[in-house]
């Protein structure tokens, strides 16, 4: 079966979806991030979309599981890269994605998922 | 209203609805819909298909290259033998699903369309239309 592949990158995992999803792929990209998150104790999950020509309310509730179930496991989930014809169809269907942060691009959505490591360190010293 | 182009594809399996999405984009190329345009119409589609396979069983759906005085468009058909829906209204209502969606689905797909309708009767299938015009 095909899988998504979710790259290591510092704290945080990179998953870029260039395929159209289908719902067992959806799935297993579900449980493999999980799974990755525990593995490896990362703090952050970055989904790029950029590849996407659209985002349904399927992948829109994908999106909004994965970050349900990562901020239970301490991990951060940021999407990234949406194309703005997807951002403003998104919100005439009525998804407003309000469980998921977003950022314009990866560099932009890791710099947002370490802004929050550095909070978590210095609580630490404290 | 003359049509330029028809196609015909059957939704049985959730490739299925990957295949709705792409033969919808070719059509939405071909009757010179914008990108806007292009993503909100085959994001209806997709939302469409989805009902038709969950809620309706599978079923057919019919693409429409359509050209009228002044505008062109696409224009699609979904059509399934499933249940059928006994409260058109509320099921039109975001939020409302009988299964395990997210409700948005047919209120959505009415909002990214210029033109909607639904025909549906309790064990007699749905039948949905939805256009979107060239600005």
């Amino acid at each position: 079966m095909d899988r998504i592949p979710i790259l290591k990158l510092g704290d945080a995992l990179l998953v870029t979806i260039q395929v159209d999803m289908h719902d067992r792929l959806a799935t297993a990209l579900e449980e493999d991030l999980t799974t990755k998150i525990v593995d490896f104790g990362a703090k952050g999950v970055l989904i790029d979309i950029s590849a996407l020509e659209i985002v349904d309310s399927f992948i829109g509730r994908m999106l909004d599981n994965i970050a349900a179930v990562s901020r239970i496991l301490d991990a951060d989930t940021v999407v990234v890269g949406m194309r703005p014809a997807v951002a403003i169809t998104l919100v005439e269907l009525g998804l407003s994605l309000s469980g998921v942060k977003t950022a314009l691009n990866v560099e932009r959505g890791m710099a947002l998922i370490k802004s929050r490591l550095e909070e978590f360190d210095a609580d630490d010293e404290d | 209203m003359p049509t330029t182009r028809t196609d015909r594809l059957e939704i049985r399996s959730s490739d299925d609805v990957v295949k709705v999405r792409q033969q919808t984009r070719v059509l939405a190329v071909e009757a010179g819909l914008s990108l806007v345009d292009q993503t909100k119409i085959i994001t209806a589609a997709s939302e469409l298909a989805r009902n038709t396979l969950d809620y309706g069983g599978g079923g057919e759906l019919r693409l429409e290259v359509v050209e009228d005085v002044g505008r062109r468009g696409l224009r699609l058909t979904f059509e399934d033998r499933g249940p059928g829906i006994a409260d058109i209204q509320q099921a039109m209502k975001d939020g409302f699903t009988s299964g395990s969606g997210l409700g948005l689905g047919l209120g959505g797909a009415k909002r990214l369309s210029n033109e909607f309708s639904i025909q549906s009767k309790p064990g007699a299938g749905t039948k949905i239309t939805i256009g979107r015009w060239k600005a």
